[in-house]
């Protein structure tokens, strides 16, 4: 019966002031809205560029054949010192901490398809390859497998670029036979397009593998041009790289203290380097949302404020006609409490249609795509939602403390 | 209703208002008594503390000091829910603004005392229709507060203080901002209450309406200055 009372006085209240409760419920809205936007576009941007730091490979080190330069054991400086399949092997089997590794033939010749020809980089790899370098293959696509790598298949996986350039934009080219350098491959799959920030003889999407022991046999190779392989923990990678110079120099007879006899990029070191860099703009976005919600919480605050400030005289009213403080206060508070649930509600899904449209700016290249997380929908939602209710709530007690007469004359 | 008690009783009343730098005496000592049935003005120049005494009589407001006895009973020494049940049922305040809700319309306006009254929405109508048809206003049911003239809106107020039946009729100048035809009806709608046998008290500067009151208390500076009951002395 009460509480029925409250709700009819609730309605009737929100029907005849519907601007005011409008523009209360929009300012909520507002508010709530920017600031989950706010925070997703940041965290957006953030994702966006692990996103493209890993494009080239997770826990990725990659190690070139290089020069002595300092001489060892009686012999002079400025050997060349190369390795092989099986110097590869051995190191895996070896360091626990190398999870894959895979040699990379690199290889040069016409690559043709009907009446298209590329002068292409074909490179020669392991299956593991696809693991240590983020290559993942589109739809209805595979990478080389571990029968391509034993039997030499004439199989060949290859990059967007290369399928937009030979079979024309989005083509399913898997099935279909390429020729290179005079002799025919089947292609099994296109490399799903990547973000890809840094690189080595050009970005993925450029480039086509075939298993090593087809690209060896085909160029008569015996040393790969470089080696590429992935450790269990970005901080181990220093170690791995000791061993890796300790076993190595053990076989070819150099220093492992010399640097330059092979040559070495490690990505857990570019990786590290930036974790600053990434840590500080998450505290940056930290401030940043927390600020937005502080501002997001004031201006909610001042709105109610000022929405219970007007209503003062009419509190002033209802008590001079007996309402009891209980049912000023509970009609406050029902109003309070639906309003900024409905405006939190909506400007979550002002928030969320705006995440759905902003990928169509065509802007995801450069900034990435706005990602909600749910934890800052909850923390933006449930600050405003107190906020507001308190800032409603507050004054409201004040006023109806108050003597009718004094809450009259405010 | 007809019984001829005491229904209000002050004694030695004060109100101080303490601005700051100046101390305001409202009410410097007011004894009254006020009887069932009773029909008075107060009157008395501009801040004599009419306003401040017809408040503290309505229970919006507290005494610095001295006694109010309501039925008997010591206002001060009730809790905000009987305060509450008391501006709700037992007095009906009329303002010279009228202090009707903006936004709601005649009939919500006096809906508004039943609610708080917890009155069940049956009960509720037939009063509120009863009401604004006592005040001659049963076709401005809809009308909002903006849709009716001043004359009309202090009857709306008028039949919103009458809402819970109550046993007196506070008005404080109920016809100050009204034409004098509209006061003369306001004044009307007091004398039958008052013949129905509920006590009416208001203040007025209109002599006029003063001089159909039985009882004329004179305030000045916060004291009564004369007391007059059909031009006798008290
Ligand atoms: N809230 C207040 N704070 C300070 N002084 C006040 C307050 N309310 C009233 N007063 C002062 O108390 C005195 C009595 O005021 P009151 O309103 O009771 O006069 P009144 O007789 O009703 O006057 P009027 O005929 O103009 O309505 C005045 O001097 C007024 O200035
Ligand atoms: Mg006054």
């Amino acid at each position: 019966m009460k509480t029925l009372i409250i709700l009819k006085q609730f309605f009737q209240d929100i029907r005849k002031q519907k601007l005011r409760t409008f523009l209360t419920t929009f300012g909520i809205v507002w508010g709530t809205a920017s600031i989950i936007f706010l925070i997703a576009f940041g965290e957006g941007i953030y994702k966006h560029n692990v996103k493209q730091f890993k494009g080239l490979g997770e826990r990725l080190v990659i190690i070139w054949p290089g020069r002595t330069s300092i001489p060892f054991k009686g012999l002079p400086k400025g050997r060349n010192i190369r390795f092989t399949e099986n110097d590869i092997a051995m190191l895996k089997k070896d360091i626990s901490d190398i999870m894959v590794a895979s040699p990379e033939y690199s290889g040069y010749g016409p690559l043709t398809y009907e009446r298209k020809t590329l002068a292409q980089n074909v490179i020669g790899v392991y299956p593991e390859f696809a693991v240590v370098r983020n290559v993942i293959p589109e739809k209805g696509g595979r990478f080389l497998n571990e029968i391509d790598l034993e039997y030499r298949k004439r199989s060949m996986f290859i990059g967007s670029e290369i399928r937009n350039d030979l079979f024309g934009e989005g083509a399913n080219p898997v099935g279909k036979d390429v020729v290179f350098n005079g002799v025919p491959f089947l292609v099994v799959g296109v490399m799903k397009d990547k973000d890809q920030n840094s690189s080595y003889r050009g970005r993925d999407r450029y480039k086509a593998w075939i298993p090593a022991s087809t690209s060896r046999a085909m160029f008569n190779r015996r040393y790969p041009n470089n080696m590429v392989y992935q450790v269990s923990d970005e901080f181990r990678s220093k170690a791995v790289e000791k061993r890796v110079f300790e076993i190595l120099g053990r076989k070819y007879k150099f220093d492992p203290a010399d640097e330059q006899a092979l040559s070495v990029w490690d990505t857990n070191e570019d990786m590290k380097e930036w974790r600053p860099f990434f840590q500080g703009f998450k505290i940056f976005l930290g401030i940043i949302g927390f600020f937005t919600l502080i501002v997001g919480g004031i201006g909610t605050a001042n709105i109610m404020y000022v929405v219970v400030k007007e209503r003062t005289k009419e509190i002033g009213i209802k008590m001079a006609l007996g309402a009891t403080r209980a049912q000023i206060m509970s009609q406050i508070i029902v109003e309070s409490l639906l309003m900024t649930a409905v405006g939190g509600a909506f400007g979550f899904l002002v928030a969320k249609f705006l995440e759905t449209v902003f990928p169509m700016l065509n802007l995801t290249e450069y900034i990435g795509d706005p990602i909600i997380a749910m934890d800052a929908v909850i923390a933006t939602i449930s600050i405003i939602g107190t906020v507001g209710f308190l800032a409603g709530f507050f004054p409201a007690r004040r006023a109806a403390n108050l003597n009718p007469v004094e809450a009259l004359r405010l | 209703m007809m019984n001829n008690g005491t229904l209000i009783s002050l004694s030695g009343i004060t109100k101080h208002y303490d601005t700051g730098k100046v101390k305001v005496r409202a009410l410097q000592g007011i004894d009254l008594e006020i009887k069932r049935g009773e029909f008075i003005a107060i009157i008395g120049p501009s801040g004599s503390g009419k306003s401040t005494l017809m408040n503290i009589v309505g229970c919006l407001d507290t005494p610095t000091a001295g006694e109010y006895l309501l039925d008997g009973r010591p206002v001060a020494n009730m809790g905000i829910h009987q305060l509450a049940a008391i501006r709700n049922k037992k007095i009906g305040f009329i303002f010279q603004n009228f202090n009707l809700l903006p936004y709601a319309t005649a009939y919500e306006n006096v809906e508004l005392p039943l609610i708080f009254a917890g009155a069940p929405g049956a009960i509720r109508k037939e009063k509120i229709m009863r009401n604004l048809s006592m005040v001659g206003l049963s076709e401005r049911a809809d009308h909002k507060p903006t849709e009716l003239s001043g004359g009309e809106m202090q009857r709306v107020a008028i039949a919103r203080a009458l809402a819970n039946d109550p046993e007196v009729i506070l008005a404080d100048e109920p016809t100050g901002n009204l034409d004098t035809r509209s006061g003369k009806e306001i004044i009307e709608i007091f004398e039958r209450l008052n013949v129905e046998g509920r006590s009416v008290v208001t203040i007025t500067h209109d002599m006029s309406i003063a001089e159909r009151c039985h009882r004329i208390v004179r305030l000045k500076d916060g004291i009564i200055e004369s007391d007059t009951r059909n031009g006798n002395k008290i």
